[in-house]
């Protein structure tokens, strides 16, 4: 697995763990039609080719503008849409290769929970039935069995087993995305996708949330997949973070070294002009200031997806792909300049 | 000069404003006075809820009326309230004296009329310009805020822009008549950090040229923290702690900004646990008459259930709304 990475099939493995989840090379392209025949004249690549290990009992961060693909990405991994191209491993099987009722079958071993707990909740539905559906959908529990175990799910995510026969409209939003959390745990499953399970919420309930979170993940041995553009949060969260941008990852590492020695231009503007609470360190900051948007993934720019923006840029950057490399031990870079990049990160965080 | 020490430009006091909606009136902004001097830089920082944006929208009236209702209170501005000023009069205030930068760009510019004719409306009417001279005056608006090919963008549509470029078209318009006060109410919460970052740029450079004052409301604790020479929260419709920046941050009276604190992660720093503020924010349906942060509050006692605690003062041009000396973990005395 620690096989020499190429532009084409780059790899990211760190030495110990055990691996469970493994994307390599992963593509997810939607078709742009045109005219009366519906002919394909373009793709938008939302994904375009990442690859990286999710370890047993981990966060990993995943964290990009919006735009940059990363919630596809989460989707495309639990099959949830099918891929382009490019495998994702779960536990050694191909789930790229898996269909049907064998898919179907491993579907309780991993789970999502969704960004917003107003559109994710089915308003006709009492909390009971929102959590039992999965059990009811896999043949699991029945009857007395499942009613307790609505309420322990309920318990253990911090409400009370009354609040199963209410419906949805009747929480706020941090209790409804702890009742979008139990649902996802109802299965027991191994690993969540977690989409920007915090972002809807208010400030004084992402911490609520946030920390419930982490409590779960240290009594059921949970690995999540975090994805987010609060890269405050990242860092708090996670033990390793990818950075995206335009459907492919620019920089991989763990989340003290990424923080700490951001080596990719784009991760070093994007740490930079993210805001501390905190007066006296805002006054000591520099930071850089990107110009322009972020490209349409549609019609992305050759060679580095980021020269548009990039501070650094050259002519290598825009005629040639850089190779997604190991700079140090676990710490992935997608820059040509990196070496340069990295000296000039005093100041940054 | 420090700025508190400058003379104010717009002073309010005890303004209240209600909603009165099916289920009940909803106390949206109760009882809420600060005052705003010259060329400041003011953040107001609150969840959704706590009455800051209610507050500034008042100000300038433009809450729906009804449901909407201003019950009380006083907003001298230039030496006029503009609670009880006409129609015509608040006309020549609304955009040219006082800008106002919405959070979303896309429904407050109007989607079928180009960003050039947004821009010099408000010229014509505020500044009697012609078609040529407000043109002319646009395109420089727009260069101010550093859209590339401002010439060009003139007759765009808004549609035709992208997020961060319609949010500088927006600073743009609120700008246009050089106001002596921009109100932005969170003008990069619909924003990537890279685009905030821009945006934040040309408000403080903005802000150097114009001299203006600025009320920058937010829910986002770090980006007023580089910002605010001075910072109000809010909560539960009321002003519940207000300081010079450095000592708001450093130094937290009101249990809920220490909480707040606590409650977010810093980029800087690998945190331990984050602290919880238990509970919900409180539902705005009855009047308080005790602190409405009591339910959630760990320093919660008897005289917080009975008595609503008014902005005392705790050091030199701070205050907080508590009853509870958490320092010296006693009440707090009032002579």
């Amino acid at each position: 697995m620690s096989a020499s990475p190429t532009s084409d099939e780059t790899t990211a493995v760190a030495e110990n763990g055990e691996v469970l989840v493994s994307v390599r090379n992963l593509k997810k392209h939607f078709p742009i039609m045109k005219g009366v025949f519906k002919r394909q004249v373009g793709a938008v690549r939302a994904v375009d080719g990442v690859s990286f290990d999710i370890y047993r009992g981990e966060t990993l961060g995943l964290v990009g503008e919006s735009g940059s693909g990363k919630s596809t990405a989460g989707r495309v991994i639990l099959q949830l849409d099918p891929v382009t191209e490019g495998h994702v491993t779960f536990r050694d099987v191909d789930l790229t290769e898996t269909k049907g009722e064998k898919l179907r079958a491993l579907r309780p071993q991993m789970q999502m929970i969704f960004q917003d707990p107003h559109a994710s909740l089915n308003p006709r539905m009492t909390v009971g039935s929102i959590i039992g559906e999965p059990l009811q959908e896999h043949n699991q529990a029945k009857g007395k069995e499942r009613k307790q175990r609505i309420e322990e799910l309920l318990s253990l995510v911090g409400l009370e087993p009354k609040h199963a026969n209410r419906y949805p409209h009747e929480f706020s939003g941090g209790q409804r995305q702890r009742i979008g959390i139990a649902r996802a745990l109802a299965l027991n499953p191994d690993f969540i996708v977690c989409d920007e399970p915090i972002a809807a919420l208010d400030v004084s309930i992402q911490a609520q949330v946030v920390n419930l979170m982490e409590n779960l993940q240290d009594v059921l041995g949970l690995t999540y997949l975090f994805i987010s553009h609060d890269l405050s949060m990242v860092r708090h969260i996670a033990d390793r973070v990818a950075v995206m941008y335009l459907g492919k990852i620019m920089e991989l590492a763990e989340v003290e070294a990424l923080y700490n020695r951001p080596s990719h231009p784009y991760t070093q503007a994007l740490l930079s002009a993210v805001p501390v609470p905190d007066p006296e360190v805002e006054a000591t900051r520099t930071r850089v200031i990107l110009e322009g948007d972020i490209p349409s993934p549609a019609n992305p720019p050759p060679g580095c997806p980021f020269n548009t923006r990039c501070p650094m840029a050259q002519e290598r950057c825009v005629a040639e792909v850089p190779a997604f490399r190991e700079l140090d031990s676990g710490h992935w870079v997608a820059c040509h300049f990196a070496e340069e990049a990295r000296e000039k990160v005093k100041g940054i965080v | 000069m420090n700025v508190t020490q400058r003379e104010p430009v717009l002073e309010v006091k005890e303004l209240r404003t209600q909603f009165d909606t099916q289920d009940g009136i909803v106390h949206a902004v109760n009882g809420v006075s600060f005052t705003l001097n010259k060329g400041e830089f003011l953040g107001v920082v609150g969840e959704s809820g706590s009455g800051k944006s209610v507050t500034m929208m008042s100000l300038l009236r433009l809450i729906p009326m009804p449901p909407g209702e201003i019950v009380s209170g006083t907003a001298m501005f230039n030496g006029e309230d503009l609670l009880t000023l006409g129609e015509d009069a608040l006309r020549k205030v609304r955009g040219a004296k006082i800008g106002f930068i919405f959070q979303d760009p896309m429904t407050s510019l109007n989607p079928v009329l180009t960003v050039g004719f947004q821009i010099q409306e408000s010229l014509k009417i505020h500044q009697n310009m012609d078609d040529k001279q407000s043109r002319a005056r646009a395109q420089e608006l727009l260069e101010m805020v550093g859209i590339p090919a401002a010439a060009d963008r003139l007759d765009n549509f808004p549609f035709e822009l992208s997020g961060g470029m319609r949010q500088r078209a927006m600073i743009a318009v609120a700008l246009a008549c050089n106001p002596e006060i921009l109100i932005a109410d969170e003008p990069t919460t619909a924003l990537d950090v890279t685009i905030q970052a821009q945006i934040i740029e040309i408000i403080t450079d903005l802000r150097d040229q114009l001299d203006s004052a600025v009320i920058w409301i937010t829910h986002d604790l770090g980006v007023v923290a580089g910002l605010a020479d001075r910072v109000l929260v809010m909560y539960g419709g009321q002003i519940v702690e207000e300081a010079i920046v450095n000592d708001l941050y450093a130094d937290p009276q009101h249990p809920y900004t220490k909480g707040l604190l606590g409650s977010i992660p810093r980029l800087d720093q690998k945190g331990a646990e984050l602290t919880n503020i238990k509970g919900q924010p409180p539902n705005l349906y009855s009047f308080p008459e005790s602190c409405s942060f009591a339910p959630r509050c760990p320093y919660a006692y008897e005289r917080c259930w009975n008595e609503n605690p008014p902005l005392l003062n705790v050091g030199e041009s701070h205050f907080a709304s508590c009853w509870w000396d958490i320092e010296n973990n006693r009440p707090r005395y009032v002579s």
